[in-house]
């Protein structure tokens, strides 16, 4: 079953094409790792599947049309953006309050369990608290929510390495199970990489790369090549080089790793080298899919 | 889109679809306009202050009153009205003249706010449609503001009543010229039907307008209150040498009192005539109703697509 099916997708602002036919299919239970440069259309296409920005071509988001269904879909889906978005002048337990409120899926008494575990009081405003705090709020919030799917735009953008690695713990200990669904749009690729299912490159509004992460570990690999074996290594079509102590390390796609092997070490190569790959692969204009 | 895999029917994924729990939209409505009040507190503050000051000069005239009342005896029954009510009068009109104050900026800022500090984007993150949120920041000066007024109102006048009578007592005089001469019982119906007419009613239109621009401007939401109006009246005069429009527009702001109540008098006033009959099946009410209606409509429609700025 689908979690969010887009065909088609396609979003331009003015001159500016934002989302140029963007087909995506993610399937529930997932974790999708949503990666591009600023400005490739993460952010557009998150709004889309939120019901934020209205759009052309064909989208589903839990059997639900986002655009003219948000209030309902809002009952299954939670964001966080990508900045701190919670009012500066609410409450803690004014939050607290308002969410179980109006949310039919909202545990109060989960929220404060998370919230026991920090530092932050329910009589503060949001304005007093730091920005790690705020976070660690809204999620206190969304994760006492019983959603299917959760939304994070640079969640953690301008958070300690503290708070970042924290969040992404909770998110995979306290929250995630088979049947939620979550879809983090990011350009920092290395803190979520081993909490990922699925990854998708996004470029100038086009889907680039679409891998489960099972399909990438044994597809891609890279190897530390001396200089003598350069040539040789060059042969096998490399799509990806790039200079290091002692060597190039070069990566490839779908080649043995027996025959790698004997050029040098190999290894699976990070999530990060791998999209400075196939970003330095796209063409000048924004035709290409893989 | 994949309307096979969409009708496979008994997946559990199509079972929690169509058995969301619910929350009754009356309790989203609650919670709606229960979050304005959290945010926008000068909406009691503000009348609440007033009120504050209001007793507190009374306080200090208390002083004159035994001399006050004694002149007053003398008086004839509608002289003796004038001098003894005024006060209360006044503090009627000086809170709705503050919560009046407050409605238009809280207008003003109700969905513009909410897109400058980006908590639109949390807001629109929660299963609340923009037309609850529309409703309920359009219930505050409609609605909320209208009776708030109503009972600082009537509490102030109350503790203004109790002073002047504790006051009198103390002096050897009767209460009974002030009580029967502000006549508190038939101000009140008064004052709740002047505050539902004319500043729930009448205004309407105002207010949806103002919210109309916050929920478009990008900034000088003040400015692009103002300037639309300005430039249909400029028009009018260049063009035709009329002023109907300003002419229309001063009789909405004066609080179309030949539909309301005999002019000239105050709304408390007891010797006015009360005219609901008149007023409701008056022109100016109907159209400026549906006005308010357009209003917002359009202003649920222009939230739907607006994000942060």
């Amino acid at each position: 079953m689908a979690c969010i099916e887009a065909r088609g997708l396609r979003k331009a602002f003015g001159a500016t094409v934002a989302l140029d036919g963007v087909n995506l299919r993610v399937e529930e239970g997932r974790i999708l790792g949503l990666i591009g440069p600023n400005g490739a259309g993460k952010t557009t296409a998150l709004n889309a599947i939120l019901g934020l920005t209205p759009y052309q071509g064909e989208l589903k988001v839990l059997e639900r049309d986002p655009w003219s269904e948000r209030d309902q879909l809002m009952r299954d889906v939670c964001f966080i953006a990508d900045v701190a978005v919670l009012p500066r002048w609410a409450r803690v337990s004014q939050l607290l309050d308002y969410v179980a409120g109006v949310h039919p899926r909202f545990d109060r008494a989960r929220a404060e369990g998370f919230l026991a575990k920090t530092t932050i009081r329910r009589t503060s405003r949001v304005r007093e608290l730091s920005k790690g705090m705020v976070t660690q709020l809204h999620l206190a919030l969304v994760m006492a929510i019983d959603a299917r799917l959760l939304l994070l735009d640079e969640p953690t953008l301008g958070l300690d390495i503290l708070y970042r690695k924290q969040f992404y713990d909770s998110l995979l200990n306290d929250y995630f199970d088979r049947n939620r669904t979550i879809v983090v749009a990011t350009h920092q690729v290395e803190e979520i990489e081993h909490v990922l299912t699925d990854v998708m490159f996004i470029d100038r509004g086009r889907i680039v790369f679409d891998r489960s992460m099972e399909e990438v570990e044994p597809r891609y690999l890279e190897v530390m090549v001396r200089p003598e074996q350069a040539a040789a290594a060059r042969a096998l079509k490399p799509m990806h080089e790039r200079q290091a102590i002692g060597g190039s390390v070069l990566l490839f796609d779908g080649v043995d790793r027996q025959r790698l092997a004997a050029l040098g070490d190999v290894r699976t190569p990070s999530i990060a080298d791998l999209f400075v790959a196939v970003m330095g692969n796209q063409p000048g204009q924004a035709q290409g899919a893989l | 889109m994949n309307t096979q895999s969409n009708t496979v029917p008994g997946t559990p994924l199509e079972a929690q679809v169509t058995a969301p729990a619910v929350i009754p939209a009356t309790r989203r409505m609650y919670w709606s306009v229960q979050r304005e009040l959290w945010e926008s507190r000068s909406i009691y503050i503000a009348p609440l202050a007033v009120a504050g000051l209001i007793l507190f000069g009374f306080l200090i005239s208390t002083i004159r009153l035994p001399g006050k009342m004694r002149a007053a005896l003398a008086l004839d029954p509608m002289a003796q009205h004038k001098l003894l009510a005024q006060p209360y009068d006044f503090a009627a009109l000086a809170i709705m003249g503050a919560t009046f104050v407050v409605a238009v900026f809280y207008c003003l800022d109700a969905l513009h706010g909410e897109r400058r500090d980006r908590s639109i984007l949390f807001w629109k993150s929660l299963p609340v449609s923009d037309l609850t949120t529309v409703l309920s920041k359009a219930s505050i000066p409609l609605v909320v503001l209208p009776l708030l007024t109503f009972a600082i109102t009537v509490v102030t006048q109350w503790i203004m009543l109790l002073l002047s009578a504790a006051v009198l007592l103390g002096s050897g005089l009767s209460v009974a010229t002030l009580w029967t001469q502000l006549s508190l019982s038939e101000m009140w119906p008064m004052l709740l039907y002047h505050l539902l007419a004319v500043h729930s009613l009448w205004y309407a239109p105002i207010f949806c307008w103002l919210l109309l621009v916050s929920a478009w401007a990008r900034r000088a939401a003040f400015l692009w209150a103002g300037l639309p109006v300005l430039a249909i009246a400029l028009v009018e005069k260049i063009a035709f040498n009329t002023t109907h429009f300003a002419a229309m527009l001063g009789n909405r702001m004066g609080g179309g009192a030949e539909a309301v109540t005999v002019p000239g008098s105050s709304p408390m006033d007891p010797m006015t005539h009360l005219t609901p009959g008149h007023f409701l099946s008056s022109a100016g009410l109907w159209i400026g109703l549906v006005l308010a209606a357009v209003f917002l409509a359009a202003a649920v429609r222009l939230r739907r697509y607006q994000g942060p700025i």
